[in-house]
C-alpha cells in the first residue's frame, strides 16, 4: 500500500506491507535515530511525535501514519543542540544511548504542555520509557535545568 | 516480533466497515492493545479493519445534558476536555491512570472499552458512570447498558461496531474519586476503585474481580445513608483475591474520604 508523509518536514514515500509498523518505515528511509527495542509497546525506545503528540511508533501502523507529520530525533536539533539535549549532555542523562531518542521525543512534548513540572510529574512522564542504564537521576537533573525560574 | 500478513482496509463509513467486518475481520482503533498481540503473533487475523478514518466515529460532544464519546475519541482528548474535567470528571481522574503519554495519544476509549482488559481503567470509570453503549451491526442498531460479560469480553456480537459510548448527566453536587494500586505508574492496575457519590446517590465501581468490572451494590446503599467506614469493607467483600480484597478496601476509603461531603 502507497504511504506518503512528511518526516522532520521532508516528505517520504513508500509502497509497504500493510503490516509494516511506523518505526521500521521511518528506519527504513536511513533515519535509524528511532530505536526499536520491545515492539510490544512496554520500553518507550520507539517513542516519535505524530502531529505534534508522542506515540509509540512499533504500535503505529506505517499505512495508519498516511498523511500526518512525524518528527523523529533527527528533526529535535536546529543549527545547534535542543537545549534537552544540552541539558542531558550537562546532566549526564545518559549513558549506552539506546532509549534517549524515545526520551527526548517523550519529554519535549511532555515540556511542551508542563513547561515547569514538579518533579513528581516529570517522573510520571518518563516512567512510560525504559531506561536500565541511569537509574533516571541524570535526566531528572537535565529536566530541572530546563525550568525556567532556574 | 512481527505482526503475521494481513489485509488492511481502513472504510470511512459505518456501513462500509460492517461489510468488512466479517469473522475473520478484526477492528483496529487506536493499536494500542491490539498490535502488541499482533506484534507477539498472539491474534493473527486476516483482516483489520481500520476505524480512524472513519469521521463521525471521533467526535466527542455534550448534547441535552450527556455525553457522547464517539468510538475512535483518543484517551488524550479525553484528558484535554474540559467538558470532561467539568461534567464528568471521573473519566479525567481515571484516564490519567491509562498507560503512559505515548500509549494515550494513540489509544482510544473504546478500544478501551471493546478490548475489556480484567485491569483495565475506563471500563471501571464507566461502570461507575452507567454508561450506554450503542452498537451497530449486520442487523441494526442497538444500545447495551451491561457491556462487560468477562475477562476480555462484552454483549459485542460477531460483526457489531461499538460507534459510541454515552454517558447521562451525573446528579447535582456530585464528587467523584479514581484511585488505584498499580506496581508502578501506567502499568495495569491490580485493583482500583470508582465512586460517584452525591445526595441520595452513591454508584461504586470495582477493578480486581480477576475478569470485568462490577458495581458494588451492598457498599453503595451503605454509602448513600453515611456509612463509608462500613461501605469500605462492603466493596471488599465483593472480591476473591484476598491480597486484591485488601488494596480494594484501602482504595475505597481513600476514595469515600475524597468524596465525602463537605462539613459545614
Amino acid at each position: 500500500m502507497r504511504v506518503a508523509l512528511l518526516i522532520n518536514g521532508v516528505p517520504h514515500a513508500g509502497d509497504v506491507d500493510p503490516r509494516t509498523s511506523l518505526a521500521d518505515f521511518i528506519r527504513e528511509r536511513g533515519l535509524t535515530g528511532t530505536k526499536v527495542g520491545c515492539e510490544q509497546g512496554a520500553c518507550g525506545a520507539c517513542t516519535v511525535q505524530l502531529d505534534g503528540d508522542p506515540v509509540r511508533s512499533c504500535l503505529t501502523l506505517a499505512v495508519q501514519a498516511d498523511g500526518t507529520s512525524i518528527r523523529t530525533i533527527e528533526g529535535l536539533a536546529g543549527e545547534d543542540p535542543h537545549p534537552l539535549q544540552t541539558a542531558f549532555h550537562e546532566a549526564h542523562a545518559l549513558q549506552c544511548g539506546f532509549c534517549t531518542a524515545g526520551i527526548l521525543m517523550t519529554l519535549d512534548a511532555f515540556l511542551r504542555d508542563h513547561p515547569d513540572p514538579t518533579e513528581q510529574e516529570t517522573k510520571e512522564a518518563l516512567a512510560g520509557n525504559l531506561c536500565r542504564c541511569t537509574g533516571y537521576e541524570g535526566m531528572l537533573r537535565a529536566v530541572a535545568r530546563l525550568r525556567p525560574n532556574v | 516480533m512481527k505482526p503475521a500478513p494481513f489485509e488492511y482496509a481502513a472504510p470511512e463509513t459505518i456501513e462500509e466497515a460492517l461489510e468488512l467486518l466479517d469473522e475473520d475481520a478484526l477492528v483496529l482503533a487506536g493499536g494500542q492493545s491490539l498490535v502488541p498481540l499482533l506484534n507477539l503473533r498472539l491474534s493473527r487475523p486476516a483482516r483489520l479493519v481500520d476505524v480512524n478514518r472513519i469521521h463521525e466515529l471521533a467526535t466527542l460532544k455534550r448534547s441535552d445534558g450527556s455525553l457522547s464519546i464517539g468510538a475512535t475519541v483518543r484517551q488524550a482528548t479525553l484528558e484535554r476536555s474540559p467538558v470532561v474535567r467539568h461534567g464528568w470528571p471521573l473519566l479525567a481522574q481515571a484516564v490519567r491512570y491509562v498507560g503512559h503519554a505515548a500509549i494515550r495519544s494513540r489509544g482510544t476509549v473504546g478500544g478501551s472499552a471493546a478490548h475489556a482488559d480484567p485491569n483495565a481503567e475506563l471500563p471501571v470509570a464507566l461502570t461507575a458512570l452507567n454508561a450506554r453503549f450503542h452498537l451497530r451491526g449486520p442487523r441494526g442498531a442497538r444500545v447495551v447498558e451491561d457491556f462487560f460479560t468477562g475477562p476480555l469480553e462484552t454483549a459485542l456480537a460477531p460483526g457489531e461496531l461499538l460507534t459510541a459510548i454515552e454517558l447521562p448527566p451525573l446528579p447535582a453536587d456530585s464528587r467523584t474519586a479514581f484511585a488505584e494500586y498499580a506496581p508502578t505508574h501506567g502499568s495495569f492496575a491490580s485493583a482500583g476503585v470508582a465512586v460517584v457519590r452525591a445526595p441520595g446517590h452513591a454508584a461504586i465501581a470495582l477493578l480486581g474481580t480477576g475478569s470485568h468490572p462490577i458495581r458494588a451494590a451492598k457498599a453503595e446503599e451503605a454509602l448513600r445513608e453515611g456509612h463509608a467506614r462500613d461501605a469500605a469493607e462492603l466493596a471488599a467483600s465483593e472480591i476473591a483475591h484476598p491480597h486484591r480484597r485488601a488494596l480494594v478496601a484501602a482504595l475505597a476509603r481513600e476514595a469515600f474520604d475524597a468524596t465525602a461531603p463537605p462539613t459545614r
